[in-house]
């Protein structure tokens, strides 16, 4: 294979790489001057002809979906999704800390191509650093002539307005996203109708990530068919993969789609650690389940992750085990994860997502039954949108890890259940008719539990306590 | 919704004339009013290092929505507490690969270095300890974000003292 040139990390190891000057002496902007001097219609066509796919976690080819807004909309908005909240998940933080001009420029030629002269950066709060090095820059970018009115001659304006997040993860989902956006709590919103036909405001939205946008500068430059010249059919491209967990050093390198997990651990991440060995490895966030020592070789690209059974590539953010982590607190620190972020609007991710984590907790301590494997199995099954029980991908996120860790490791599982019994943390006789499928039965009676009398307070105003 | 009104405009306003204005000031870049909720709240507990229950009807104010629509917005998030937070707020994160490398040990300890449980505030005033879910600062795992914007780790129990020796000597904000 040719030696593999990186190019969206090609200006970090430079000094000053951040600075406007700096960018546009290794030829920055050259690629939105050409933009903008042809027409919109054309770059969406060589943005789709690289089939760029969309780095943000779901692999949604980016030039078709900007061809989704309507024909004959008045005004189109952009949303930069740099929410970037996906566990072990750090490239966007790179991108926009080391080279912010690579990111406006790809916002420039995107928004040009799809005639939005407003763009949202929706940015997590967490990353405090990055947010002063991208508001110096669109200053730097706006002084300069690429951002605000008649953009060098073209006619075309835009602006590009930061936003800061408030800690939640959910607000990663385009729909989630735009409610935020809005002022309201980011609940994502029932599709369809899909942003590119009414997303912010009602308007017709383009939704991207960070590192999407980063490729659409390269692929104006050089060309559609260099970009497909990388990568395997389908996943095609370069990627920046995140690294950590336990290697000896936690990195974020620049690779053609498509290297295995093991590629990445003994090339580019000195090994696992402490000479040990790998048990398993996240692939793309914790979102896309596991793999086990013996699928480390399958290529972490949009199409193989499916034989393994995992969900998909997600972010490409890989995180390392050695062979002396229990799957046990593999899961439970998942689970935990999930409980804690999902955003409670849908019954089967707002109680799937905590019943898994007080289970895998009592399993942890204790007091687990083998049958808890098959009912957080059968939970797993049941929740998110590919059985089509929630709004969002947050439910199918929150259940693959469960279902390749039960299915991957269930020996493991039955051991740690059998081995370690502790009376305290046995689950309660509710809990266990629960768990059962029967109806809960408190007090010998078949009904449902009825408060005693002085637990129902009745306030003025109040007929009928609410049931 | 009258009786709200009245105590709004009974106490002393808390937001101050040229807060308000930084929060008008942004209403332009958005088709309406409400979309400067997230900004608002973030001036408010940036100035006031929280947000109030008064401060919050009147941003509702500044942007003509209801105080139960900023409420609405503001509790989703469980990021702005409505009782004041130290001089600098530190997050420490339990997520996969930091916890692979310690990372709720190192929560543990912290809380028992400051004598606090996360979510709390050190006596002096100086430091709220936070945990929270991957920080995207992974390269540094295990590791914990200031809200200043400093990063720190890879962390180990010693890191952990010093850098909250290092944050009580106060916040690193660049010049602005
Ligand atoms: C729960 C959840 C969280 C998400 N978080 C992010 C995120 O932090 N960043 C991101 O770019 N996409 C995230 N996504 C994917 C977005 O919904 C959307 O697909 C993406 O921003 C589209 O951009 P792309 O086509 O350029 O990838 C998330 C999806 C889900 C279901
Ligand atoms: S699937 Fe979960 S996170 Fe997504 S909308 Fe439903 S409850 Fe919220
Ligand atoms: S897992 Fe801790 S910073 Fe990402």
């Amino acid at each position: 294979m040719a030696a593999f040139e990186p190019v969206l990390s090609r200006n970090w190891s430079v000094p000053d790489g951040h600075t406007l000057k700096v960018y546009e002496s290794r030829g920055g902007y050259q690629a939105a001057r050409k933009a903008l001097a042809s027409d919109p219609d054309s770059i969406i066509a060589q943005v789709k002809d690289s089939e760029l796919r969309g780095r943000g976690g779901a692999g949604f080819p980016c030039g078709l979906k900007w061809t989704f807004l309507p024909k004959d909309r008045k005004e189109t908005l952009m949303c930069i999704n740099a929410d970037e909240s996906e566990p072990a998940t750090f490239n966007n933080r790179l991108l926009m800390e080391k080279d912010p001009h690579q990111l406006i420029e790809g916002i420039l030629i995107s928004c040009f191509a799809t005639r939005a002269s407003t763009a949202y950066l929706y940015l997590r709060y967490e990353y405090i650093e990055s947010y002063r090095i991208l508001d110096r820059a669109i200053a730097e970018a706006r002084a300069a002539g690429h951002l605000g009115r008649n953009i060098h001659g073209s006619g075309f304006n835009l602006d590009i307005w930061l936003h800061q997040g408030a800690g939640a993860y959910i607000c990663g989902e385009e729909t989630g996203l735009i409610e935020s956006l809005e002022g309201k709590r980011g609940w994502p919103r029932i599709k369809p109708p899909f942003p590119a036909i009414e997303g912010a405001f009602r308007k017709p939205t383009v939704v991207n990530n960070v590192e999407t946008l980063c490729c659409v500068p390269h692929i104006i430059e050089r060309g559609a068919s260099w970009f497909k010249s990388i990568g395997p059919a389908k996943s095609h491209g370069p990627k920046l993969y995140c690294v950590s967990g336990h290697v000896e050093k936690q990195v974020c390198v620049e690779l053609p789609l498509g290297v295995s997990t093991r590629t990445l651990i003994e090339e580019h991440s000195g090994g696992v650690w402490k000479g040990r060995k790998a048990k398993m490895a996240v692939p793309g966030g914790i979102s896309m389940g596991l793999l086990s020592a013996s699928e480390l070789d399958v290529p972490l690209d949009f199409e193989s992750l499916r034989g393994p059974g995992c969900l998909g590539l997600g972010t490409a953010a890989v995180t390392v085990m050695d062979d002396q982590t229990s799957i046990v607190d593999y899961l439970y620190n998942t689970c935990r994860f999930f409980a804690h972020e999902s955003c409670g609007q849908c019954t089967p991710c707002r109680e799937g997502t905590s019943w898994f984590y007080k289970t895998i907790k009592r399993i942890k301590a204790g007091g687990g039954r083998l049958e808890d494997l098959d009912v957080m199995l059968h939970m797993a099954e049941n929740m998110g949108i590919i059985p089509g029980t929630t709004i969002c991908g947050l439910a199918d996120g929150a259940a693959w890890p469960v279902k390749n860790a039960i299915v991957k490791y269930r020996d493991e599982f039955e051991s740690h259940i059998k081995s370690k019994v502790s009376v305290q943390a046995l689950p309660t006789p509710l809990q266990e008719r629960i768990g059962h499928g029967l109806r809960a039965d408190v007090g010998g009676s078949t009904l449902l539990p009825v408060l005693p009398a002085a637990a129902v307070r009745l306030e003025p105003g109040n007929r009928e306590p609410h049931m | 919704m009258a009786d709200e009104s009245t105590t709004v405009v009974t106490r002393a306003p808390i937001l101050s004339p040229a807060l308000r204005a930084k929060i008008l000031e942004l209403t332009p870049r958005y088709p309406n009013k409400r979309a400067v909720t997230l900004p608002a709240l973030h001036l408010v507990l940036e100035h006031l290092r929280c947000v109030p229950l008064q401060a919050m009807a009147e941003i509702a104010e500044v942007l003509e929505i209801t105080p139960a629509e900023v409420h609405d917005t503001m509790s989703f998030y469980g990021f702005f507490p409505q009782a004041p937070i130290g001089d600098v707020r530190v997050w420490i994160c339990r997520s996969l690969s930091c916890m692979l490398r310690g990372g709720d040990e190192l929560l543990d300890h912290a809380r028992g270095h400051l004598g606090i449980e996360p979510g709390e505030t050190t006596p002096d005033g100086a430091i709220t300890l936070e945990f929270a879910e991957c920080l995207g600062v992974c390269d540094f795992a295990p590791a914990a974000v200031a809200d200043d914007g400093r990063v720190f780790g890879p962390l180990d129990e010693r890191k952990v003292e010093e850098m909250m020796a290092e944050l009580k000597r106060g916040r690193k904000d660049p010049a602005s």
